[in-house]
């Protein structure tokens, strides 16, 4: 909050208070008003936040882009799908699954960095794409001869988050609220979505938040300055990856379904826009860039009826319109805004140069 | 042996549309390094514009020939003037912006180029009308399509002009020095912004000549067809040496048989566990394999640092 900066301590302590107050009750001001559609949207945002807060670690402090990252989404869902549903039969519990999904998701982040480290920019986006394209036909391809992902079918069934007894899948009633899955799973997702929060804000200030920033502004100056820019890289890597691992595993828990159409390429574009259109960098405009991407296609939704009762038909299919935007927005913003919607001061400065 | 040689046949075919193709990404990549991701889309939209001409005049009963000029005249005028445009528009003011800028911002234009084209000629494969048919050639234990024949030579004379072009002539000898340096370029009296526009004109425009021989070839076109074409035509770039036109034609013919070959014994080496289904991957694989061992590709100059 860089307008709270220089208020008194009590100030900044009640603003504070109102905004987790206002996240804590949020689905259930939402439900009434605009439906439960939108808290659905609201949980799918969560894991946007927390999947872009990955990608901004890879792209934003360390600077190197990544165009392949919803690869790591679809280690995380794949690893959650296949050891906790029928598809095997196995059943592991969501504790045990979630972190396994991390750590294969990161292993594969740091079996991508390794060979590619000494690229730059382009050439690194170009393998990162074609990483993402390579897992994605593997996910399609995988069940014969033997069946592993189900191919293009994907799985299906898989167990919903548990925490002891207690299954996210149910409804609960605690005095006069009905808690449905998808209320559940917001407070889950908000948990998981602070604490992503909460680490991006301490590893940017961080000795290794800084090299990242010093390999990001000038590569051969970090070097020189005795930064291992091998080893700081790899962990870039390593950390973004592991954050979408996670996100994947809850994104499969809260779906129960998951299958390669998840993982497109789109998605990849869809989250590094997340990332560059908030503000790279800066925790804040990411995690405002992630919000505003997941909310405003949905909104679009809307505009589907609106034509047919302006013009008596639908001319443009909403989801087509939803992509000539989105190509729409990229363009003009990179032209008239390219620093981002909220972008850190150190940026700033850099762009109006 | 048979299957060797109709492979590599085959490979050369397809590697010679994608040589047109990379050199659209080489050229740009040369003088602005960017990747010009929307330039697979052109493409497209060039396969297109055949697609539609062919289905105008297919029933008017014209000589083949000329239907086959007047497709390719109209793929090539909408393309350049595609081309040209996006320069202008989407990438000339973001020439002094950091390198993710222009990126983005291609990748917007290229989402842009695909749904706009969606819009315009619906989401489904449209098929090519029976236009002529081809008669095979045999050579040796190999089959060879008249067409194919075609393909070939037309895309080898293409390029031979155009590597006439570049060093032979005047403008040729500005793009190179653009290429070297723009800004001592602009000093030297060559004027820039002309030289980088006719980049674009000569890139859309073999993208466009690309795109009709991919309709022709495969009989069919797609909203979607621009995105996996533009990625293995870059790595055909980068397999060249990125930014070095020769490089990228010789990248082309090659990453154009490696995959033909890949995909024709991939079933028979692995005993079937993976088939033909897994094509796409050879391309990326190979782009990892040059990256990693030859980052400068097989003709380029030594500047990974850059890269």
């Amino acid at each position: 909050m860089p307008g709270l900066r220089n208020t008194s301590f009590t100030v900044r302590i009640v603003v504070y208070a109102a905004i987790a107050a206002l996240l804590l009750v949020l689905p259930f001001v939402v439900e009434p008003l605009l439906g439960r559609t939108w808290v659905r949207i609201i949980d799918v945002a969560l894991l946007f936040v927390m999947l872009a807060l990955g990608l901004n670690i890879v792209v934003g402090f360390a600077g190197l882009l990544d165009l392949g990252y919803v690869a790591f989404f679809a280690v995380g869902a794949y690893v959650y799908a296949l050891l906790a549903s029928p598809h095997f039969g196995i059943h592991w519990p969501f504790f045990l699954v979630l972190p396994l999904g991390a750590a294969v998701a990161c292993f594969f982040g740091v079996l991508l960095g390794a060979p590619t480290l000494r690229l730059r920019g382009d050439y690194l986006a170009i393998v990162t794409l074609g990483f993402g394209e390579i897992i994605r036909i593997f996910l399609n391809n995988l069940n014969r001869p033997v069946n592993i992902t189900n191919g293009p079918l994907g799985i299906t069934l898989i167990d919903p988050i548990r925490f002891g007894d207690v299954s996210l899948s149910q409804h609960h009633v605690l005095g006069d609220l009905t808690f449905a899955p998808v209320h559940s799973y917001y407070y889950v997702f908000l948990a998981c979505a602070l604490l992503s929060i909460a680490i991006s804000l301490r590893l940017e200030d961080s000795r290794i938040g800084r090299a990242w920033i010093a390999i990001r502004e000038d590569e051969v100056a970090a070097k020189a300055m005795g930064i291992h820019t091998r080893n700081v890289k790899l962990l870039a890597f390593a950390m973004g990856a592991s954050f979408g691992g996670i996100s994947g595993g809850l994104f499969a828990a809260f779906q129960g379904f998951v299958s390669p159409e998840s993982f497109a390429l789109l998605d990849s574009i869809m989250i590094l826009c997340m990332v560059v259109l908030g503000g790279m960098g800066h925790v804040p405009g990411v995690v405002l860039g992630a919000i505003l991407l997941t909310a405003l296609p949905e909104a679009l939704r809307y505009v589907g009826p609106l034509q047919q009762s302006w013009f008596g038909e639908v001319l443009i299919d909403p989801s087509d319109l939803r992509m000539l935007l989105f190509g729409l927005a990229l363009v003009l913003m990179m032209l008239f805004r390219p620093a981002g919607l909220w972008p850190s001061r150190v940026r700033k400065r850099e762009f109006a140069e | 042996m048979d299957i060797f040689l109709q492979q590599i046949i085959n490979g050369l075919v397809l590697g010679s549309i994608y040589a047109l193709v990379a050199l659209g990404y080489t050229m740009v990549y040369g003088i602005l390094g960017l990747i010009n991701f929307a330039h697979g889309d052109i493409v497209m939209v060039g396969a297109m514009v055949a697609l539609a001409v062919f289905q105008l005049l297919a029933a008017a009963g014209l000589p083949v020939p000329i239907t086959l000029l007047v497709a390719l005249a109209a793929s090539m005028t909408i393309c350049i003037a595609l081309g040209v445009s996006i320069e202008r528009v989407a990438y000339r003011p973001l020439r002094r912006a950091p390198r993710l800028a222009p990126l983005i911002t291609a990748i917007g234009v290229s989402i842009l180029i695909q749904y706009s084209a969606a819009l315009i000629w619906g989401k489904q494969y449209i098929a090519l009308p029976p236009l002529f048919k081809t008669t095979q050639l045999h050579l040796g234990g190999a089959h060879l399509t008249d067409l194919q024949a075609a393909i070939f030579l037309l895309a080898c004379t293409v390029m031979a002009t155009l590597y006439w072009f570049v060093t032979r002539t005047r403008l040729g000898a500005a793009m190179r020095a653009t290429e070297q340096n723009p800004d001592i370029a602009g000093l030297m009296g060559i004027n820039i912004n002309l030289i980088i526009a006719l980049t674009f004109v000569i890139g859309s425009g073999l993208a466009a000549v690309a795109g009709l021989m991919v309709v022709l070839y495969y009989g069919i076109g797609h909203y979607y067809m621009g995105f996996i074409l533009g990625l293995k035509a870059f790595t055909a770039a980068v397999l060249g040496g990125i930014g070095n036109v020769t490089g990228a034609m010789l990248g082309g013919l090659l990453l154009g048989v490696i995959e033909s070959l890949a995909s024709g014994y991939i079933g028979d080496l692995t005993g079937g566990v993976f088939g033909s289904n897994y094509r796409d991957v050879f391309a990326f694989l190979v782009l990892v394999l040059v990256l990693i061992f030859r980052p400068s590709g097989l003709m380029g100059q030594p500047s990974a640092e850059r890269a």
